[in-house]
């Protein structure tokens, strides 16, 4: 399995070493959809320059990453391209082998139920086969890799790559059972872009599956390990925070760049649902709607922990879609981090309802995002409610196609315990409705 | 949501539709040309009105008097041009001059990719010579521009001394708030490139200009004058610009307000406006006139020379005097006027035109169609695409009825995959042929062949075009040896190649709906029937008459015949050709996206269609 991944990633990267090269990556590096005024390559160049003159990066307000990126830059800025590539084969070859542990995992627990006989006859055609499981962390490495949303990002060299590689790194620490390791990932991700602190209930459910610890609030052993989690994470996000206190000398990029993610004030037009709200509306509301629009982002954890405490892999896979749907700015990056996961998830097609409808949908919203921006901002013919309409539709498609994917988990689990073709009491065959 | 989650309606829903497509189908499509046809029809239609404050409620006086001496100016300014032989710049420059403008001048030089046959022109030098009347009442941070071309032989003249005229009375009124600008271009639309590139610091198309030495604000509107006559019958606006770009109504809405405050004849595409909606021949009159701009904004390139103002988000409209051999003539005091009406009111502004409508056609110039009526009938040709695209989806879908074990399953997946990108692959590829041989090999074609660089071209544009034809057959040869049958791989390709269609032509039709809608017109019915198993030979011709080409050629006459200027066949075929060359070159010059839209993104789509055809 290495040849194909290593013939995987040469044609990924010299995807990108053209793409680099050509005329177009100037072109990209433009695009709103691309970059946000966070991840945006032109303002890491600014914040550079002014660190270069002696004044503190966050002056003015064009550069909003944090300071870890922008000194890790100041000695990488000559090789931002390599950089940016080996991010990429970083996140593939991260996600390749945490998916790669997880199907064995699955498997070996597959296999368990099957040997306890907890399956019911008639779902045995559910049980997963080790071949159909053998090419999908090929299949995710290449859904990363070959994504035309991930080959943007790169070329524009939106910093959202750099996000995707900590957080896939996260991935693969925490299914590999490093808590150590997976709480530092966590810690750099939300020093990051903040939102990542939801990943914290996933990683903690299946560090107590994976060491047979109960959820239960009544257990000692359940607070503790919460504790032992959240000492490791605090921790090194202290140690962070310290360390960005020390590298600046100032405060300055706790408002610059989480204010920034929190407050929403800049509000260039993004495939987000704030931008256009928030431009909308009276000043005297925004306070109020900002926090319904953020708590929206992070208020999603506590239902799905509780359907999905069993599952906790999936529960990461729902944790990072929702945020890269909700988030305040989000990029096509954040969205192909998770439309990575897809392959992983192969085995859910058959409960799928409306992945063609979607699926069709995304793929004609993202044509339609440069014809409707061209439209508005160069031809000066149509307006921003336009290109509103197709960013709805587009977050609209996604929240489908989550919710697909999520019901489809169910409902498999539900016809794992119950087997699959469902009688009603009188005998007649049932269906399954979701309301 | 119930038809999102509840299971039966939407197996009942899609049952429904899987077996009524075909009826469906036709029913859009014809419902989609009926509801086009129907755009004409007046009821139908909304009355045009100022939707501008600024320009609707103020009241001004026209008072321009010097029509006969700007005549004469225009005849002073033929013989110059004669005695020069081109544009005479420093005449030009001393009469501005004399005017009160600050005049600067600009020279430009272009070599055209191969040569123009129309205009007979090849590398082109030339000079734009332009006055800035400064504005006496308000900070200079905006300007409207008066432009007239300087046009070979002895076009136009009357519209440089109007231009001229004009300057003059503009100059001793105190009421500007915005700079005038006047300018006299050479060569066309070339000069009008280099000079809106000038003023703006932009270059786009590689073309070399010297820098301008002096700027107004920026531009509110323009407007272009051409004038070839001392007296006229009508005058008509012209509004299709650079890839089907429109300007904002109210420019129109402007025009026909003066108009018919002063009592103008005006046109729009050269058809007359009529009142008898209610007969047949009123209502074809207006279908006429309908289609004649559709062909027009479907064409993509500019039909005057405001057509590459609108680029820069400029409103630009041509007004064109014409001189038929009707009784009642207008003078030139009279057209000095109405564009002092019109010049006062743009002044006027206190924002850019955007109150009214951007996307509309026009049946008569008081009567218009918007995006919201015309969008239907594209709709209902494009919902046939996504129904046949769930259609095959559903097919797709159902089981076969022999199962296979696992390992079939993965070479029949690779196999499906390998015999549906090849065909991606090899139309693209030939798409990018099409886009980029035709100028690369003319040399090479002139040397061989006894044709000029012109007919080089184009016919190696239709070459590469035909020979495309022939290329599919092979594609999946290597392929096909493999032991299992492919059931699937064609479904997988049609059901792609649809939804390309659809989305291609939903894009298109937000741009230029003109366009969308002809390609959707001779496209969607192919999409929808082709499979393998429809009768080769008849299909193939049917593909073939409904290839973009073949649409091209059809346009061709019918233009002709909505003008009234019907062309034999032989005529009509040289038209053909020179329209292809003019595409190419528009494309080169001003950037128009028709020719790389056909080339690289409609062409290999239908070749898809065509090689599903001949699925083996």
């Amino acid at each position: 399995m290495a040849a194909p991944l290593t013939l995987l990633l040469i044609v990924a990267v010299t995807i990108r070493a053209a793409l680099f090269r050509s005329s177009l990556a100037e072109l990209i590096a433009e695009r709103v959809e691309v970059v946000s005024p966070i991840t945006a390559w032109k303002r890491v160049v600014e914040g550079l320059a002014l660190l270069d003159l002696g004044v503190s990066p966050y002056s003015g307000d064009v550069f909003h990453e944090t300071p870890l990126i922008i000194y890790m830059f100041h000695f990488l800025v000559d090789y931002a391209e390599i950089t940016f590539m080996l991010a990429d084969v970083i996140t593939a070859v991260a996600l390749y082998m945490a998916v790669k542990e997880y199907n064995k995992q699955v498997f070996r627990k597959q296999k368990f139920a099957l040997e306890a006989d907890r399956y019911p006859m008639d779902s045995l055609e559910l049980i997963r086969s080790p071949k159909e499981m053998y090419y999908i962390p090929l299949k995710v490495a290449m859904f990363y890799l070959l994504n035309p949303f991930t080959i943007l990002s790169c070329v524009a060299k939106s910093t959202c790559g750099l996000n995707n590689a900590v957080l896939a790194l996260f991935f693969l620490s925490t299914i590999k059972g490093n808590v150590l390791l997976s709480a530092i990932f966590l810690c750099l991700a939300t020093y990051q872009s903040i939102y990542p602190i939801t990943l914290c209930a996933p990683a903690m459910l299946y560090f107590m599956q994976r060491q047979y610890i109960p959820v239960n609030f009544r257990r000692v052993s359940f607070w503790w390990f919460i504790v032992q989690y959240l000492f490791m994470y605090l921790g090194s996000l202290f140690v962070l925070i310290c360390l960005s206190f020390f590298l600046l000398g100032s405060w300055d990029y706790l408002p610059s760049v989480y204010g920034f993610i929190l407050s929403v004030p800049d509000l260039t037009p993004n495939i987000g649902l704030f931008w256009y709200f928030f431009a909308e509306m009276f000043e005297h509301f925004r306070l109020f709607f900002l926090c319904v629009f953020q708590i929206n982002v992070f208020f999603y954890t506590i239902p799905l922990s509780i359907k999905l405490k069993e599952h906790p892999v999936f529960l990461m896979f729902m944790q990072l879609a929702v945020i890269s749907i909700f988030k305040s700015y989000p990029t096509v990056g954040d969205v192909a981090l998770y439309l990575a996961f897809l392959p992983v998830w192969s085995h859910l097609h058959r409960f799928l309802r409306n992945i063609f409808l979607v699926s069709c949908v995304l793929l004609a919203c993202s044509v339609l995002f440069p014809v409707l921006w061209h439209l508005w901002i160069y031809a000066g013919s149509a307006n921003s409610n336009f290109y509103y309409a197709i960013t709805l539709l587009f977050n609209v498609a996604q929240i489908l196609l989550v919710s697909d994917y999520f019901y489809a988990f169910l409902r498999r689990e539900h016809h794992l315990t119950n087997g699959l073709y469902l009688k009603r009491k009188d005998g007649s065959e049932a269906t399954l409705i979701l309301k | 949501m119930g038809l999102l989650s509840d299971p039966n309606r939407r197996r009942a829903l899609i049952s429904m539709l899987t077996r009524l497509n075909a009826p469906i189908c036709v029913v859009c499509y014809f419902a989609g040309v009926a509801w086009f046809m129907g755009l004409a029809f007046e009821p139908f239609t909304l009355r045009t009105y100022m939707s501008e404050n600024a320009m609707g409620s103020t009241m001004v006086e026209e008072r321009f008097p010097a029509g006969e001496r700007a005549l004469a100016t225009g005849r002073e300014f033929a013989a110059h041009k004669k005695k020069v032989g081109g544009m005479p710049v420093d005449w030009l420059v001393k009469n501005m001059q004399d005017r009160g403008l600050e005049v600067f001048t600009q020279s430009f030089s272009r070599t055209l990719p191969f040569p123009d046959e129309n205009k007979e022109r090849y590398i082109v030098k030339g000079t734009n010579v332009y006055g800035i009347l400064r504005a006496p009442r308000a900070p200079r941070t905006e300007a409207l521009v008066l432009s007239a071309p300087c046009s070979p032989g002895d076009s136009n003249n009357q519209a440089v001394g109007l231009l001229l005229g004009l300057a003059q009375y503009f100059r001793n009124q105190i009421y500007w708030a915005k700079d005038i600008i006047f300018l006299v271009n050479e060569h066309d639309l070339i000069g009008m490139q280099a000079w809106l590139e000038g003023y703006h610091h932009t270059n786009t198309t590689g073309m070399s200009w010297s820098p301008l030495q002096g700027r107004g604000g920026s531009i509110q509107a323009a407007l272009s004058l051409e004038l070839s006559s001392d007296v006229i019958t009508s005058l008509d606006l012209v509004l299709e610009g650079l890839n089907g770009q429109l300007p904002n109504l109210d420019l129109a809405n402007l025009f026909y307000a003066f108009c018919q405050k002063i009592g103008v004849l005006c046109t729009i595409q050269g058809k007359l406006q009529r009142n008898d909606w209610d007969s047949v021949s009123g209502y074809s009159h207006a279908v006429q006139t309908m289609m004649l701009m559709v062909m027009k904004q479907a064409s993509g390139r500019p039909w005057g020379d405001h057509g590459l103002f609108l680029r820069y988000h400029i409103e630009a409209a041509t007004i064109k005097g014409v001189n038929s051999f009707r009784q009642y003539k207008t003078d030139a005091t009279t057209i000095g006027r109405l564009l002092e009406g019109m010049y006062r009111k743009l002044n006027n502004l206190l924002e850019r035109l955007h109150q009214s409508y951007f996307f509309y056609l026009m049946p008569s110039l008081s009567h218009f169609v918007s995006i919201g009526y015309y969008m239907p009938a594209f709709g209902l040709l494009a919902v046939i695409l996504l129904l046949r695209a769930l259609d095959l989806w559903v097919q797709l879908n159902t089981p076969p009825s022999t199962t296979e074990d696992g390992v079939a399953d993965i070479d029949q997946v690779r196999h499906t995959l390998l015999s549906v990108l090849t065909p991606l692959v090899i139309s693209h590829l030939t798409g990018v042929a099409l886009y980029a041989l035709p100028i690369r090999f003319q040399e090479t074609a002139v040397e061989h062949f006894p044709v000029s660089e012109t007919e080089a071209v184009v016919l190696t544009a239709i070459a590469i075009y035909t020979a495309g034809l022939a290329l599919p057959h092979n594609t999946h040869r290597y392929y096909i040896m493999s032991a299992v049958p492919d059931v699937r791989g064609w479904r997988v390709l049609k059901l792609i190649a649809v939804l390309y269609l659809a989305v291609l032509l939903g894009c298109t039709a937000l741009i230029n709906f003109s366009l969308g809608f002809i390609l959707a017109l001779t496209l969607v019915p192919l999409a929808a029937f082709v499979t393998p198993h429809v009768p080769k030979v008849l299909s193939a011709f049917i593909l073939v008459i409904l290839s973009p080409a073949c649409t091209l050629l059809f346009s061709v006459f019918f233009f002709q015949e909505l003008q009234e200027m019907p062309v034999s066949f032989q005529d009509g075929w040289l038209l053909y050709l020179s329209v292809i060359s003019q595409g190419i070159l528009d494309h080169s010059l001003y950037g128009s996206l028709v020719y790389p839209l056909i080339a690289l993104l409609v062409y290999p789509c239908w070749l898809l269609f065509w090689n599903i055809l001949f699925w083996k």
